[in-house]
């Protein structure tokens, strides 16, 4: 990602650089060789998931002896790698239809929680002055480095065993059980995601023009009626962004899911159901191609629907892509 | 977590959560129990008396195998109320460690790495034995086994399904063909391979393929060697380092490996090259018996469920095993496998019924009824295992003359067991000779 100066704070000469440069860019890549270059290239990177489609229709025993390209010169279609995955009744295959759910009931909150918090943090770190501002921006800033993983056991015994300190309870155990648990998995996402949510929505927020905010506060607006009447309107393909951003790795998570929910049907989403799918003796791996369909489907509307905000908002946003 | 008692609040979320979570909760309820007064309760009368608690279970074993897990503990939980949440996963060493460091540790875990059960017991996180649980193990399963769970002196846990790795599968159908005889002598073993190249085929068929623990056969090839060429105390002293991994007799054991698997007369059955051996998945390992292409393919009694369906297996079948002989006989019948150990992180009442009934002959017969288990448990009626090749692994584990060894790389330190153990036997495989490659091992073992 490229860091775009913000053009507010610079001069004419600037402005007009980085259009002429956009638009040789763009005459270059318009010819016909390129043009066959770039098609190309999709398609090679596109053939792997290409024959996994393919694959997800083939008969478990032609999956397990021939290539999926052999589908075409003898081809022999079923549903039945949908059927056994979406529907089996038996916990051994699939029934990927009720994690499907817990997925969804996983990643929406997971991705409206940071969000609500970390815009509301932004704008206070951008535009209302109190003192240790700066340092809470630059310790938000610094937590980025800390790699999740390192975080997992505290949390965990934060969960279940609660916080004392020199034998005072502070906070007592959560004691979650069964459906409670996507409680834990709701709040580690959270936490996880802040510090990346607000140093991205800060950088967004604090480049709004100061006029909007002065102008709006002589006409006595308060600090909530900006967030909401001025800020939010104006944010929202940043928030388009980091939604699309939070979504996917939400969905695509299987170790804060594993940790946090553990592997019951009540609470495990797509990914660690698909993840134990291969069966004990990993025999049964037929099963894995219709399930990595199943579970790209969500994420794939989300994305091909949303896009041009998440192209737009991190180029917009800063320099954190 | 001990054990608790479900609260059945629904989470008060709005809208459409509040929907979806009703339609994942609906599927847990249907507790339609048996009365525990009645004749078929009659077994569970001891373990009564804990109605709507709940006892968790972690395990490795997942998909099918669990299906047959939770049936077969199905009539223990209608008669005693008792619900066991059973949850298994492929993460499950890891997993098992981060909970028990999260403080969130499962009631009961089935651990199959003694190395593992071992390092769980000196961190003081296990429960022992009641006495009553101690004087039940010591009478329902054989000591080579318990004391793979005793730390200390200590007893932690019982062993639950096992397998047996000395065997070398075989087609019935070709070696009546040929007019070959099982062979039940290290000697005979050879002879036969040696008449199959005369005809200009290949004996036998490896795969060690298996991802990122490519390499895990071969450690099964040179622990069952290991135990054959020596003693099994000199095999208990390499398992726990009180012989160098470089040691002369190790050097012996993993030649003796090399002669068959790294001998391009011997190898790949239907592959190639000794070379295909690394790149032949070892569910495919023993495949080409069922073309004709390869005769020996040395694996454990699991490998059943990698052939195709529809396999006939059995003495006069499409395929069947043999126990990997012994090369010097008078010596006894050395026997390589592993299992699973029930242990326990929590000790409520409820936790303490269901290790006991774990421990139970009832329990090993109503699991091993359910088809494709055995278990070391000498309470279980032979008859009540239908598959060929799991009733022959249960002649051998039952055998007096049998000295049962676990798993060695199983019971080594992770770092070299289920690390630079198998990376050392792909390169050995691959080319490098016996020294270099034990030097290597034995210079990754943890000091």
């Amino acid at each position: 990602m490229t860091t775009t100066t913000p053009p507010a704070l610079t001069g004419t000469q600037d402005v007009a650089t980085p259009v002429t440069r956009a638009a040789r860019v763009r005459r270059r890549l318009n010819n016909p060789f390129a043009t066959g270059a770039s098609i190309l290239i999709a398609v090679l990177w596109t053939i792997p998931t290409f024959g996994l489609f393919v694959s997800s229709f083939r008969p478990e025993d032609e999956i397990k002896t021939t290539g999926w390209w052999t589908a075409f010169s003898s081809p022999q279609f079923t549903l039945d790698n949908y059927q056994e995955v979406l529907f089996g009744r038996s916990a051994s295959s699939g029934q990927l239809a009720g994690y499907f759910i817990n997925s969804l009931v996983i990643t929406i909150p997971s991705v409206l929680f940071p969000l609500a918090f970390a815009a509301l943090a932004a704008y206070a770190l951008a535009w209302i002055n109190f003192k240790g501002r700066d340092w809470i921006y630059i310790a938000v800033f610094a937590l980025q480095i800390v790699p999740l993983q390192m975080a997992l056991v505290p949390l965990l015994s934060f969960f279940s065993e609660g916080v004392s300190l020199g034998g005072i309870e502070l906070m007592p155990a959560w004691n979650l059980d069964d459906q409670e648990k996507f409680v834990q998995v709701w709040f580690a996402h959270t936490c996880f995601a802040l510090p990346v949510a607000v140093f991205l929505l800060h950088n967004f927020i604090s480049q709004l023009p100061k006029d909007l905010m002065e102008a709006a506060r002589v006409d006595g607006a308060t600090h909530p009626k900006i967030f909401r009447s001025i800020v939010l309107p104006l944010i929202v393909p940043a928030l388009a962004a980091f939604g699309i951003f939070q979504f996917l790795w939400v969905w695509n998570d299987l170790l804060v899911a594993l940790i946090f929910a553990g592997g019951s049907s009540e609470v495990a989403p797509l990914t660690v159901r698909l993840a134990e799918l291969a069966g004990t003796r990993a025999n049964e791996w037929q099963r894995l191609t219709s399930g990595a369909f199943i579970s790209i489907v969500v994420p794939l509307i989300v994305f091909l629907s949303l896009q041009r905000f998440f192209v737009r908002g991190l180029l917009a946003g800063g320099v954190k892509g | 977590m001990a054990v608790q008692s479900r609260p059945r609040q629904a989470l008060a979320i709005a809208g459409v959560l509040a929907l979806a979570l009703g339609a994942t909760a609906c599927s847990g309820d249907s507790e339609s129990g048996l009365d525990p007064d009645s004749a078929e309760c009659a077994p569970y009368s001891a373990f009564q008396g804990h109605d709507g608690e709940s006892v968790s279970i972690y395990a490795s074993i997942r998909d099918a195998e669990a299906d047959l897990l939770r049936q077969s503990w199905k009539q223990f939980e209608d008669c005693t109320g008792i619900e066991i949440d059973y949850d298994g996963s492929g993460e499950f060493e890891a997993q098992l460690q981060v909970q028990v460091d999260g403080g969130n540790p499962p009631d009961l875990a089935f651990i199959p790495q003694p190395g593992l059960l071992a390092r769980f017991a000196q961190a003081n996180k296990l429960k022992p034995m009641t006495a009553e649980q101690k004087t039940l193990a010591d009478t329902n399963y054989p000591a080579d086994w318990l004391k793979y769970a005793t730390v200390g002196g200590q007893l932690y846990g019982t062993p639950l399904g096992a397998n047996v790795k000395s065997f070398v599968w075989y087609s019935p159908k070709a070696f009546a063909e040929k007019g070959y005889q099982v062979p039940t002598t290290w000697q005979q073993m050879i002879e036969i391979s040696d008449k199959i190249v005369a005809e200009n085929k290949k004996p036998w068929c490896v795969g060690l393929e298996s991802g990122e623990a490519t390499g895990w056969p071969a450690t099964d090839w040179i622990e069952d060697l290991m135990l054959r060429t020596q003693p099994a105390e000199v095999y208990d002293q390499w398992t726990t380092h009180g012989i160098p991994f470089n040691d002369p007799r190790v050097s012996e054991a993993v030649d003796r490996v090399g002669s068959i698997i790294k001998n391009p007369k011997y190898v790949n059955g239907g592959y190639g090259d000794v070379k295909s051996l690394t790149t032949t998945p070892f569910q495919e390992g023993g495949l080409p018996i069922l073309q004709g292409q390869c005769a020996m393919h040395r694996q454990a009694n699991f490998y059943a469920n990698y052939l195709p369906e529809g396999t006939k297996i059995g003495p006069d079948g499409d395929i069947y095993a043999f126990y990997f002989p012994a090369i010097d006989p008078a010596k006894g019948k050395p026997v390589l496998g592993g299992g699973e150990f029930t242990v326990a992180f929590t000790d409520g009442p409820a936790v303490q019924a269901v290790r006991q009934y774990l421990m139970t002959g009832e329990y090993a017969n109503s699991r091993a009824k359910l088809g494709n288990w055995i278990t070391p448990n000498n309470k279980l009626d032979v008859s009540n295992v239908t598959q060929a090749v799991d009733k022959l692994s249960m002649e051998v584990l039952l055998d007096k003359s049998a000295v049962f060894r676990f798993d060695g790389s199983d019971l080594m330190p992770a770092a070299v067991g289920s690390g630079t153990l198998w990376k050392g036997m792909v390169d050995w495989v691959n080319g490098k000779d016996t020294k270099s490659t034990l030097d290597f091992v034995e210079g990754s073992w943890p000091k």
